[in-house]
C-alpha cells in the first residue's frame, strides 16, 4: 500500500472525520413513481414505462407503501418524520437517467434528525447523528463491458430506473474506519428488521458513499473532505477509508493540500484512485418537482406506523439475554436475522428448558455446521428437531454423549434428527442393578477420590458420573445415574 | 433589483444543459434572459414577508388521508419488443449508446 510509510507517531496528530450516505432500495412490489414491477434480475428492458422512460408527458405518481417503508425506517433510526416533505429534481445528464434529472428530496426531506448507537473498542456505546433520510429514485444500469462492440457502446438496462430508494445520511460524527464499520453493520441489521428492504449489497439494494477529511486534533474546523464511491461491502469501506486517511496525512505531512474530489476504491489494489472528474463538474441546480405535489402526512399516520414497527435488534437482544440468560454473544448470534430470532423463540417457547435449546442450537447444531462451512438454513436438523433433542436432554433420555453422536448421524444422513432418533432410540440403560454395579467398580478404583467426596468434596460426585458414563459407553440413564452415584457415595 | 445576467453565466447554463451555442449565439440568449429576468422580477414588489414558499399549489393530502398517492400493485409495462425499434440503437435487449467514459 502506498501509505505504509507513515509513523503511528505522526497518525495519533490527526483525528478523521467521516460522514456516511447509505442508499437502500425498497422492496416494494412497485416502481416509487409508476407501477412496473420493482424486482431485480429480470430480463433487461422489460419493466419499463413511459414514466421511468422519461417520456414527454408521462406524469408520476408516488407509491403509497414507499412512503410506508421510507417512514418506517426512518423511524426505526429514530428520525422526525416531517408532516410535510417535497420533492426535488436533482439535474444531470447520464445514459441511465432518461429523465434528464433523478427525482429527489433537498431541503424538505421526509425525515431528520436521527441516530444510531454503535459499539465501541471500550465496549462503551456511542452515538451516531443521522442528519437526513429522504425518498428518491434509483437509475438505470450501464454496463460498460462484455459485449462484442464494448469498446465503443454502452448498454443500458433501465429496468431499475425508478426503483423507489431512500438515502440515510449521517452526521460526520464517526471517526475511525472500525465505527463507520460498526455504523453500518447496525443500520443494515435494523433494516432488515424493519423488512423494508434486503440490503443485499451484491445486488446492489444497499450502498454506500463516505466523505473522509483529516485535521490535526483540537482543530476547530473540518479538513477538506474526498467523497469515496464504488465500495460494495462493509469491509472494503473500512479499508478504503483506512487507505484514505492515510493517503490524506501523508499528502499533508509532505506539505500538499487535500483537494475535494471524488475517488473510486479498487478493491484489487487495495486503494482509492481520483475520477479526474471535469472541473466544476457538478451543480444539480435543484429545483421543486412541478409533477408531484407536497407529501403531507398525517400525524396519526405516522404513530400508526411507529406502533408497525417490529421490536428491533438491539431491544430484542437485551429483552433475551435477560429472558433466556444469554451471554451478549450468544444474544448476537441468535439475533442476527428477525426470522432467525423469531423461529427460536417460537421453538424456545415449546420447549421444557429454553436454555438447553440455546445450547443444542449453537454449540451442538452451530459447531457442526460451522465446522462444514454450511448456513444456518442448509443446517438437516429443523427447529423442530433442536426442541425434541432438548427435550429429551433435559429428562435425562439421552446422555449429551448419545446426543452428540444422533447428530452426527443427522448430519452424516441429512436427517432431521427426530427421524434418527425415531430410528435408533438410543439405547439406554436403565437397570438399577446393572449401572450400581459399575458404580460399584469405579468406587473401588478410585479411592482418593472417594476420601475427598467423604471429606465434604461434594463435587467429586461430578468425576463419578462421568466415569460411569464412559464405562457404560454412554448408555447409562443420566438421571438414574446421578441419582445412585449421590446414593451410593454417601452410603 | 435587476438582474444582470453575463456572458460567462450563459456559458455555464448552456455547457449544464448540454447546449453547444456558437458565439454569434451568445449575446441573443444573454439579451432574452435579462428580458425574462426583468419582467419576472416585477414579482419583487410584493411584500411576501412571514409568507411560506409555495413549490406548488395543488397540494393533495398524502399518507392518512391518501387520495394522491398510488396504491403498490403491478401493471404491465411496456412491450420490449415494440419499444426496441423506437431507439436509436439497440439490440433487441438493451439500448446502446455511444461509450460512456466518465460519469
Amino acid at each position: 500500500m502506498l501509505a505504509a510509510g507513515i509513523s503511528p507517531e505522526i497518525l495519533a496528530k490527526y483525528e478523521p472525520v467521516i460522514g456516511l450516505e447509505v442508499h437502500v432500495q425498497l422492496l416494494t412490489n412497485t416502481k416509487a413513481f409508476c407501477s412496473c414491477a420493482n424486482k431485480f434480475g429480470a430480463e433487461p428492458n422489460t419493466n419499463i414505462c413511459p414514466v421511468c422512460l422519461g417520456l414527454p408527458g408521462a406524469l408520476p405518481v408516488l407509491n403509497e407503501k414507499a412512503v410506508e417503508f421510507a417512514t418506517q425506517a426512518a423511524l426505526a433510526i429514530h428520525c422526525t418524520v416531517n408532516e410535510r416533505s417535497i420533492f426535488a429534481r436533482k439535474n444531470y445528464f447520464y445514459p441511465d437517467l432518461p429523465k434528464g434529472y433523478q427525482i429527489s428530496q433537498f431541503d424538505k426531506p421526509l425525515a431528520e434528525h436521527g441516530y444510531i448507537d454503535v459499539p465501541t473498542v471500550d465496549g462503551s456505546m456511542k452515538r451516531i447523528g443521522i442528519t437526513r433520510l429522504h425518498m428518491e429514485e434509483d437509475a438505470g444500469k450501464s454496463i460498460h463491458d462484455g459485449f462484442a462492440d464494448s469498446n465503443s457502446r454502452t448498454y443500458l438496462d433501465l429496468n431499475r430506473c425508478g426503483t423507489p430508494l431512500i438515502e440515510i445520511v449521517s452526521e460526520p460524527d464517526i471517526r475511525t474506519p472500525d465505527e463507520a464499520f460498526e455504523y453500518l453493520t447496525r443500520l443494515k441489521e435494523i433494516l432488515l428488521y424493519t423488512g423494508v428492504s434486503d440490503c443485499n449489497m451484491e445486488e446492489g439494494s444497499l450502498r454506500c458513499d463516505a466523505n473522509v477529511s483529516v485535521r490535526l486534533k483540537g482543530a476547530p474546523k473540518f479538513g477538506t473532505k474526498a467523497e469515496v464511491k464504488n465500495v460494495n461491502s462493509f469491509r472494503y469501506i473500512r479499508a478504503a477509508l483506512e487507505y484514505e486517511i492515510e493517503r490524506q496525512i501523508e499528502l499533508i505531512e509532505s506539505g500538499g493540500r487535500v483537494v475535494q474530489e471524488t475517488r473510486l476504491w479498487n478493491a484489487g489494489e487495495g486503494r482509492t484512485y481520483s475520477m479526474r472528474s471535469k472541473e466544476q463538474a457538478h451543480d444539480y441546480r435543484y429545483f421543486p418537482e412541478p409533477d408531484l405535489p407536497p407529501l403531507t402526512i398525517t400525524p396519526d399516520w405516522i404513530l400508526a406506523r411507529e406502533r408497525d414497527l417490529p421490536e428491533l435488534p438491539e431491544a430484542r437482544r437485551a429483552r433475551m439475554i435477560s429472558e433466556y440468560d444469554l451471554s451478549e454473544q450468544d444474544a448476537r448470534t441468535l439475533t442476527a436475522s428477525r426470522e432467525f430470532a423469531d423461529r427460536f423463540e417460537a421453538a424456545a417457547k415449546t420447549a421444557k428448558n429454553p436454555r438447553r435449546v440455546v445450547n443444542v442450537l449453537l454449540s451442538e447444531v452451530g459447531g457442526r455446521l460451522k465446522a462444514l462451512g454450511l448456513e444456518q438454513e442448509q443446517s438437516p436438523v429443523s427447529m423442530t428437531g433442536i426442541v425434541l433433542a432438548a427435550d429429551l436432554l433435559d429428562e435425562g433420555k439421552i446422555s449429551s454423549k448419545q446426543l452428540k453422536q444422533l447428530l452426527d448421524t443427522s448430519f452424516e444422513t441429512r436427517e432431521d434428527f427426530p427421524v434418527v432418533y425415531e430410528r435408533e432410540k438410543p439405547q439406554q440403560i436403565t437397570d438399577t442393578a446393572a449401572i450400581e454395579k459399575l458404580i460399584d467398580e469405579v468406587i473401588a478404583a478410585n479411592p482418593k477420590q472417594v476420601e475427598q467426596y467423604k471429606g465434604g468434596k461434594k463435587t467429586v460426585a461430578g468425576f463419578f458420573v462421568g466415569q460411569v458414563m464412559k464405562a457404560s459407553k454412554g448408555q447409562a440413564n443420566p438421571a438414574l445415574l446421578n441419582e445412585l452415584v449421590t446414593k451410593k457415595l454417601d452410603a | 433589483m435587476t438582474a444582470k445576467v453575463t456572458t460567462e453565466e450563459v456559458a455555464r447554463v448552456a455547457e449544464l444543459a448540454s447546449l453547444e451555442l456558437t458565439p454569434e449565439e451568445i449575446p441573443g440568449m444573454v439579451g432574452d434572459l435579462n428580458a425574462i429576468l426583468d419582467y419576472v422580477a416585477e414579482l419583487n414588489e410584493l411584500d411576501t414577508t412571514g409568507i411560506a414558499p409555495l413549490a406548488q399549489i395543488s397540494e393533495l393530502p398524502g399518507a392518512g388521508g391518501s387520495a394522491s398517492l398510488r396504491k403498490d400493485a403491478v401493471e404491465p409495462s411496456l412491450n420490449r419488443a415494440t419499444v426496441m425499434p423506437e431507439a436509436p440503437e439497440s439490440d433487441g435487449r438493451f439500448f446502446k449508446v455511444p461509450k460512456v467514459i466518465e460519469r
